[in-house]
């Protein structure tokens, strides 16, 4: 498995340099995240000649990248984030404005890519992301059953799995206390109408109608997964949905493709594996999922030169004619030009159709998390009820922000 | 010996502790009485793919870099964070004891607090591991040290294996093998005989685990130390005892353990201060959702996408008074041998 894809990367590097040459004047250092995307976004950056280029991707990259761009100079010249981790490092003021450099040397972006806050471009997108619906097909066509458009009708065909005795527990579900759980609040949340803050401050408001409806959602699908579902972060939820224990998982788009090529895949998951979009929930219209985009930055504490160099490599990880090979272009749903959307990109393109709301880019959202993650777990246990979750969550929020000075 | 040369002898000790040990616990102090600066906020317009545009608020850092210069360390709170609901929450414990009519309802509201919860589980931790590890390792000493000096060394080499594993990876294969699809898991199920009975699930037996785990961990140490003490132990006492006619259980408990008091001193103390800063195998068992412990919480305001530094240093410096106050009965007797000799 390993030497094929070494094989792979090898014909794909060489057959790169030869169509394109890519030169720089300065080191460059990139921090990011570790799913094959990014992988093929550094490997494309390191390609360039005339001075070094590293790169450090990791799971760990949030913990990291703040102190790695903080010195002066900056220890990481670039680094690859999201929505929210954009919003982080823009917090504490690491990421260049990049007007000049796409004017310069940015031929070939398309304007969607361009993330542009107060008028300045601070970070170049290269794909998107959302989590969505992935089932069973086999399973739901003996049940004679359409996948489902609302978590409801997820329960309804759960209950319809367990009744017939095919799985015990057919919902997956990333709810591991801390950041996962948060997440699929915030998915809910949405979908049911919430707002995470009071209009135009920073004042929590997740202690309203919207957020009891989300608790007595998740709680209802926890029912029906792995007892042990409060320690399954996305990583255990797609080892349960591969060793064939589960038939519906809303789940990260990025995993698509990935979802059945991984070892010990069962051959009734392989043939069975399907996609479609998010879901809604409590009659809404807005799906209950947030839309992501991953994309790259150059920091700000360091010389020109280096910028330059940064832009340069980055680009060439992002060249339009990366997409014509197959095995990238599956990878993701690419934002660059060229791309052919392959059938694993279905969920996230359903998902910006449906008009999903982006992940929210305000700068204390990263506290609401943190305060989502550590309080919710108490409810999903049955120890406190949903009101005293939330006005938990919103009073640990608010000593967070209080500390952080977003609140006085 | 003679104070200048004492002076000498301690120089290299003593400024290596001011730079490890007290530079860095004056930093973490001064940074749990400064918190950053009340945000300088601005709506600004976004645009990110396949939404489109849209107003949102972002940080003002024109405004935000000159008060940032003009005070770097922050802004002074004293105790505030001190006194914040993720840590000692005054407040809300004035609360929850006006608020409730007995004391269950008083500790629940208690122990939804993040600090106290942490609490109950670091002390009961502390306090129910120690005293195992001690009774354990004194008995893996005694009964390796009676073995016949071939099995020895085979004996000792198995017996420290759970303390040369790494914490986290120690606790990660006990984390599988109690999955309710793991070894011990699904033969807990077949036990209790119920599908969706689940060791991870449940907070008491969560806390079992994880002592179980902590007392496996640390046993080996404590043995290592008696035994170590027991090759010190004078062969006529305890030919004396048995001319006595002293059984084997009153050689242990009039001999041996006298022996060996000191060593059992030195390990509760090692052993109070390690099992209260209890850390990987809460990460290790993703046991956040049913135990936190003090170190837990310092690790999770650090690790959060934003990092709460002041509220990190404020639990550190808790964590130093409590180590303090844990410690404090074992150090006064010190003290007091010391000013008796």
């Amino acid at each position: 498995m390993f030497l094929k894809k070494a094989a792979l990367a090898s014909t794909i590097a060489l057959w790169a340099s030869g169509a394109m040459a890519c030169e720089i004047g300065a080191r460059v250092n990139i921090i990011g995240n570790e799913f094959p995307a990014i992988q093929t976004v550094g490997a494309g950056a390191a390609e360039c000649t005339g001075a070094e280029v590293t790169k450090n991707l990791t799971a760990d990259h949030k913990d990291i990248h703040v102190a790695g761009m903080q010195g002066n100079p900056a220890e990481y010249t670039s680094a690859i984030v999201a929505n929210s981790t954009l919003t982080i490092l823009m917090n504490d003021d690491l990421v260049r404005p990049l007007d000049d450099l796409v004017a310069k040397y940015g031929q070939g972006l398309q304007p969607s890519q361009l993330i542009t806050i107060d008028g300045k471009v601070m970070a170049v997108a290269f794909m998107a992301n959302a989590q969505h619906l992935m089932y069973r097909k086999d399973i739901l066509a003996d049940l004679g059953v359409e996948p489902p458009k609302t978590y409801e009708e997820m329960l309804e065909i759960a209950q319809m799995i367990r009744d017939k005795g095919i799985m015990q527990n057919p919902v997956g579900g990333a709810y591991a206390a801390g950041w996962n759980l948060a997440q699929e609040f915030n998915n809910m949340f949405i979908g049911y109408g919430g707002t995470f803050f009071k209009e135009g401050s920073a004042e929590p408001n997740v202690n309203s109608e919207a957020g009891v409806n989300t608790l007595n959602m998740m709680k209802a699908l926890s029912e029906y997964m792995n007892p042990d579902f409060l320690t399954h972060d996305s990583n255990a939820t797609n080892a349960e949905y591969r060793a064939g224990n589960v038939a519906l998982l809303n789940m990260w788009g990025s995993r698509a493709a990935t979802q059945t090529t991984a070892d010990g895949v069962t051959e009734e998951v392989k043939a069975g594996h399907a996609i479609a979009g998010p879901m809604t929930v409590g009659g809404g219209s807005i799906p209950a999922s947030t839309l992501w985009w991953d994309g790259w930055t150059v920091a700000k504490n360091i010389s020109d030169e280096e910028a330059e160099a940064t832009f340069i490599a980055m680009m060439n990880g992002i060249r339009p004619e990366l997409m014509q090979d197959a095995e990238v272009a599956s990878q993701a749903v690419w934002l660059i030009e060229g791309y052919q959307p392959t059938d694993a990109a279905v969920g996230v393109f359903e998902a910006a159709q449906a008009g999903t709301k982006p992940y929210p880019m305000v700068p204390y959202m990263g506290l609401m998390h943190g305060a989502l993650g550590n309080e919710l777990a108490d409810f999903l246990q049955g120890k406190e009820s949903a009101e005293q979750a939330l006005a938990d969550v919103e009073a640990a929020y608010r000593a967070a922000a209080m500390e952080k000075g977003f609140l006085k | 010996m003679k104070h200048r040369t004492f002076f000498w002898f301690f120089l290299p000790t003593g400024l290596a502790m001011l730079l490890f040990i007290a530079f860095p616990i004056v930093s973490v102090v001064i940074q749990s009485v400064f918190a950053p600066h009340e945000a300088v906020l601005k709506t600004v317009e976004n645009c990110t793919p396949l939404v489109g545009c849209t107003t949102e608020t972002t940080i003002d850092q024109e405004a935000t870099r000159e008060i940032r210069e003009a005070q770097p360390l922050g802004r002074f709170v004293g105790l505030d964070i001190y006194l914040d609901r993720g840590h000692l929450a005054i407040t809300e414990l004035a609360q929850a004891w006006e608020s409730s009519d007995n004391w269950g309802d008083f500790w629940s509201g208690l122990f939804n607090l993040p600090l106290y919860r942490a609490l109950a589980f670091t002390l009961t931790f502390t306090f129910i591991v120690t005293p195992l590890l001690i009774v354990f390792g004194l008995m893996i000493a005694l009964a390796v040290n009676s073995l016949n000096r071939h099995l020895k060394g085979l004996m000792i080499f198995f017996s420290l294996l759970p303390m040369i594993v790494t914490p986290l990876i120690g606790s990660l294969i006990l984390f599988w093998m109690v999955d309710s699809r793991g070894v011990i898991g699904s033969a807990l199920v077949a036990l209790a005989g119920d599908p969706n009975f689940s060791l991870k699930a449940s907070t008491g037996l969560t806390w079992v685990m994880l002592i179980v785990y902590g007392v496996w961990h640390a046993a080996p140490f404590a043995f290592v130390v008696f035994y170590a003490g027991l090759q010190t132990l004078p062969k006529d006492q305890i030919e004396a005892a048995q001319i006595d006619g002293a059984t084997r259980w009153q050689q242990i408990k009039y001999v041996v353990v006298p022996h060996l008091m000191p060593l059992v001193t030195f390990v509760a103390l090692i052993q109070l201060m390690d099992n209260f800063r209890v850390f990987e195998p809460v990460v290790g068992f993703n046991a956040a959702a049913h135990a936190t412990s003090l170190s837990w919480i310092i690790f999770n305001d650090l690790g959060g996408e934003t990092r709460q530094l002041s509220a990190a240093s404020a639990t550190s410096v808790l964590t130093i008074i409590g180590v303090a106050i844990l410690l404090s009965p074992v150090l006064v007797r010190t003290w007091r041998d010391f000013k008796g000799k």
